[in-house]
C-alpha cells in the first residue's frame, strides 16, 4: 500500500507568553492510500494541530511531515498552496462555506483555482453534487440550507477536485445524529468508490464507529493506533 | 480572470451594501466629469470669446502701455508705425486708441475708457459698423452690461468730457448708436467705442494708437517701440483665473470622492474582520495569502468598475444635457471678471473621462488594498476559526 502521509518525530510548539506550549511531542505516523482513519482524543490533545500540519496550513517545529512526497516544512507558501489546491480537500466543523456564494459556486471554487474550463467545471460540480444528493439546491445560498446540507456542500467542495487526501476536522460536531450518519455514510461511500483517503480529527463516537483506523492522541502523543479494517483498494 | 470572477461574486453577494457604495462612488465619477467638463468648457469658451471679441491673432502693445495702469495711457499714445500703413488700409492691422473720459448719464458722473476703432474693422466681433451712422453727436457703441449699469439705451444722448493731448478739457454730446452683447468684460465694462478718426481728432492725437490688433493673415514683424503679445500670452491670465476657480470647485467633488473612499475603506475593513473564516477557507482551498490580498483588493477595486457602469447609466443623459443644452447661471458675465457666457456648456473630452476613470480606479485600488494588507499577516489556522484578528 502506497504511503501518502509520513509523519516522522513531529513536534509542534506554540509561543505562550515568554515560553511555549507543546501541542505535539515526537509523533510518528504513516497514512496509506485509501485510509479512512481518525485522530481521536479529547480537546487539546493535538488532533487539529496535526491535521493542520498535514494540510500544509502550519509547519512542524521539529521533525518532518511528508505529504505526497513533499516535505511540508520545506515548502514555500506558493508550493504549499499548490499542494492544497491540487491534492488536498478540507472539511471543517463549521462548514466554512463562502456565504455569499451559491451551492454551485461554493463547490466550483476549487476548480476555478485549477483553471478548468467553464464546461468542465459545470460537469464536475454537478456530478459531485449528485454524489452528495444536492442537485436540487444548486442555486441556494448557505444561509438557506440546513446544517446537514451545508456539510454535504462542504464535502462536495472537498471532493470536487478528486483530491488524494481529505482532512476533516470534527465534521459532525454541529450535526444531529441522523445528519451525522448521513454525512459519514457519504464519506465512506466516496472513500470506497473513489479510493480517496480520509483523515478525521474527532472525539465523536458516531464518527469513531465508522473509522477503519483509530489513532488515539493524548497530550500531543500517540497513545494507541488501532487498525479495524484494511484501507479501501 | 478567476480572480475577477471570484471577487465579483463576493462583491455582488454583499447585496445592498455593495450597491450603496457603488452609488456614492458613481456620484463622484459623474460630479468630477461634469464639473471638470464645465470648467474645460468655460476655459474653451473664455479663450474663444476673448479671441473673437478682443484679441484676434495677437496684439502689438506700445512698449509703455499697461492695461492695469491708466497713467500709462497718455505716455503710450504714439504715432502708428509707418510700416503698418498698408496693413491698416487692408484691415490686416486694426489700431486702437485708448483714453479716459467721463460721461454724465442722468446728471451722474461716470468714468469711462474711450476706445477708438475703425468702424469698418473686420478683426473683432464688436459691431462697429454702427459707428458709420451719421449723427449730429459723436456716435458710440457699448456693451449691454455697461448700458444697463449706466441706465442707457439705444439712441440716448449724453455728455462726454475728455482731455486732449495738451491736457485741455473738452466736452461734446454722444449718441448711443449700438449696444452689443458680449461675454468679454474687457470689451464691455466701463468702455465706450468710438470711430478711431473721431477720437484721434478729439484728443489731438491724429495718427496715434496704443495697441494694434493683428489679423491671422499678417505675419508678426518686429517693430521698434512696440511689443507683440501672442494670443496665448493674452489669454494666459483668463485661463489662470479659470484654473483658480477650478481649485475652489474641486472641493465639492473631493468631498464626494472622500465619502466614497471612506465607505469603501470601512466596508473593506469590516469585511476583512468579519470574513476571517472565509479568508482562512480560501487559503485552505489553495490560494496563497498574496492571492487572497489580491482577491480583496480586486473586490474593492471592482466598486470602481460597477460605479463606472452605474454612473454611465444615469450620468450619460446628464452629460448629453450639459454638452448640448448647457447650464444657465444667474450671474452676469461681467460680475465674474472673466469671459463667461450666460449659458455654460460642458466639454467632455475622452481625455477627461479616461483621466477621471484612471484616477478613481487608482484611488479605489489603494483604499481597497490598505485594509487587505492585514490578510498577509494572518495565520490561516486561526483565520479558519475566525480568530486571526
Amino acid at each position: 500500500m502506497k504511503t501518502i502521509v509520513d509523519v516522522k518525530n513531529l513536534t509542534k510548539n506554540f509561543p505562550v507568553g515568554t515560553g511555549f506550549f507543546t501541542a505535539l511531542k515526537d509523533v510518528s505516523l504513516q497514512f496509506a492510500e485509501g485510509e479512512f482513519a481518525g485522530l481521536v482524543g479529547p480537546s487539546g490533545s493535538g488532533k487539529t494541530t496535526l491535521l493542520n500540519i498535514i494540510g500544509s496550513l502550519d509547519v512542524p517545529s521539529d521533525g518532518e511531515v511528508v505529504v505526497l512526497q513533499r516535505s511540508v516544512g520545506k515548502l514555500t507558501p506558493k508550493e504549499a498552496a499548490k499542494l492544497r489546491k491540487e491534492e488536498l480537500g478540507f472539511i471543517f466543523q463549521s462548514y466554512n462555506l463562502l456565504p455569499v456564494y451559491t451551492v454551485f459556486e461554493n463547490v466550483e471554487f476549487p476548480l476555478l483555482l485549477l483553471n478548468m474550463t467553464a464546461e468542465e467545471r459545470k460537469e464536475r460540480v454537478m456530478e459531485t453534487l449528485k454524489w452528495v444528493g444536492l442537485t436540487d439546491k444548486v442555486k441556494s445560498r448557505p444561509a438557506q440550507l440546513s446544517g446537514g446540507e451545508c456539510q454535504r456542500v462542504a464535502i462536495a467542495r472537498a471532493m470536487v477536485k478528486r483530491p488524494s487526501l481529505v482532512l476533516a476536522d470534527e465534521p459532525t460536531a454541529n450535526l444531529d445524529s441522523k445528519n451525522s450518519h448521513n454525512i459519514l455514510q457519504t464519506m465512506l461511500k466516496l472513500n470506497e468508490e473513489l479510493k480517496t483517503s480520509f483523515v478525521f480529527a474527532t472525539h465523536d463516537e458516531k464518527v469513531i464507529s465508522y473509522l477503519k483506523r483509530i489513532i488515539r492522541l493524548e497530550d500531543g502523543k500517540v497513545v494507541a493506533d488501532e487498525l479495524i479494517a484494511e484501507p479501501s483498494k | 480572470m478567476k480572480l475577477i470572477k471570484t471577487a465579483f461574486r463576493s462583491l455582488i453577494g454583499n447585496g445592498l451594501k455593495t450597491w450603496l457604495n457603488v452609488f456614492v462612488l458613481s456620484i463622484s465619477f459623474v460630479m468630477i466629469i461634469i464639473m471638470q467638463g464645465i470648467l474645460q468648457g468655460w476655459s474653451k469658451q473664455a479663450t474663444e470669446d476673448a479671441v473673437r471679441w478682443e484679441i484676434a491673432d495677437g496684439q502689438y502693445w506700445q512698449e509703455k502701455y499697461d492695461p492695469h495702469d491708466p497713467f500709462t495711457l497718455d505716455s503710450s499714445t504714439v504715432q502708428i508705425p509707418e510700416v503698418f500703413a498698408t496693413d491698416i488700409k487692408n484691415h490686416l492691422i486694426e489700431p486702437i486708441l485708448i483714453t479716459q473720459g467721463t460721461i454724465y448719464p442722468d446728471g451722474r458722473m461716470q468714468g469711462v475708457l474711450l476706445k477708438g476703432i475703425q468702424p469698418n474693422q473686420q478683426l473683432l466681433e464688436i459691431p462697429t459698423d454702427s459707428l458709420n451712422k451719421v449723427t449730429d453727436e459723436i456716435p458710440v457703441v457699448m456693451g449691454a452690461y455697461m448700458a444697463r449699469q449706466a441706465k442707457l439705451k439705444l439712441n440716448d444722448v449724453l455728455t462726454l468730457r475728455w482731455r486732449d493731448s495738451n491736457g485741455t478739457f473738452e466736452a461734446a454730446d454722444i449718441r448711443i448708436v449700438g449696444i452689443f452683447k458680449t461675454t468679454v468684460p474687457a470689451i464691455d465694462v466701463g468702455t465706450l467705442w468710438l470711430p478711431l478718426d473721431r477720437l484721434q481728432a478729439m484728443t489731438l492725437n491724429e495718427g496715434c494708437a496704443n495697441i494694434l490688433i493683428k489679423s491671422p493673415e499678417k505675419e508678426v514683424v518686429s517693430v521698434s517701440g512696440w511689443d507683440f503679445k501672442s494670443t496665448e500670452k493674452l489669454t494666459e491670465a483668463t485661463l489662470l483665473m479659470v484654473k483658480t476657480k477650478s481649485i475652489g470647485t474641486s472641493v465639492f467633488y473631493v468631498i464626494f470622492l472622500l465619502l466614497a473612499m471612506l465607505a469603501i475603506f470601512d466596508t473593506q475593513t469590516l469585511s476583512i474582520f468579519r470574513r476571517q473564516k472565509e479568508i482562512g477557507t480560501m487559503i485552505a482551498l489553495g490560494m496563497t495569502r498574496k492571492q487572497v490580498v489580491r482577491h480583496f483588493t480586486m473586490e474593492g477595486s471592482l466598486y470602481a468598475i460597477l460605479a463606472l457602469a452605474f454612473g454611465t447609466v444615469w450620468g450619460a443623459p446628464l452629460f448629453y444635457f450639459m454638452v448640448e443644452r448647457g447650464i444657465t447661471f444667474p450671474v452676469e458675465a461681467a460680475d465674474f471678471g472673466i469671459p463667461m457666457g450666460d449659458t455654460m456648456y460642458a466639454v467632455i473630452s475622452p481625455g477627461l473621462v479616461i483621466g477621471t476613470v484612471l484616477f478613481i480606479f487608482i484611488v479605489t485600488a489603494v483604499v481597497s488594498y490598505l485594509p487587505a494588507k492585514k490578510i498577509a499577516k494572518m495565520n490561516p489556522t486561526e483565520a479558519i476559526r475566525g480568530k486571526a484578528l
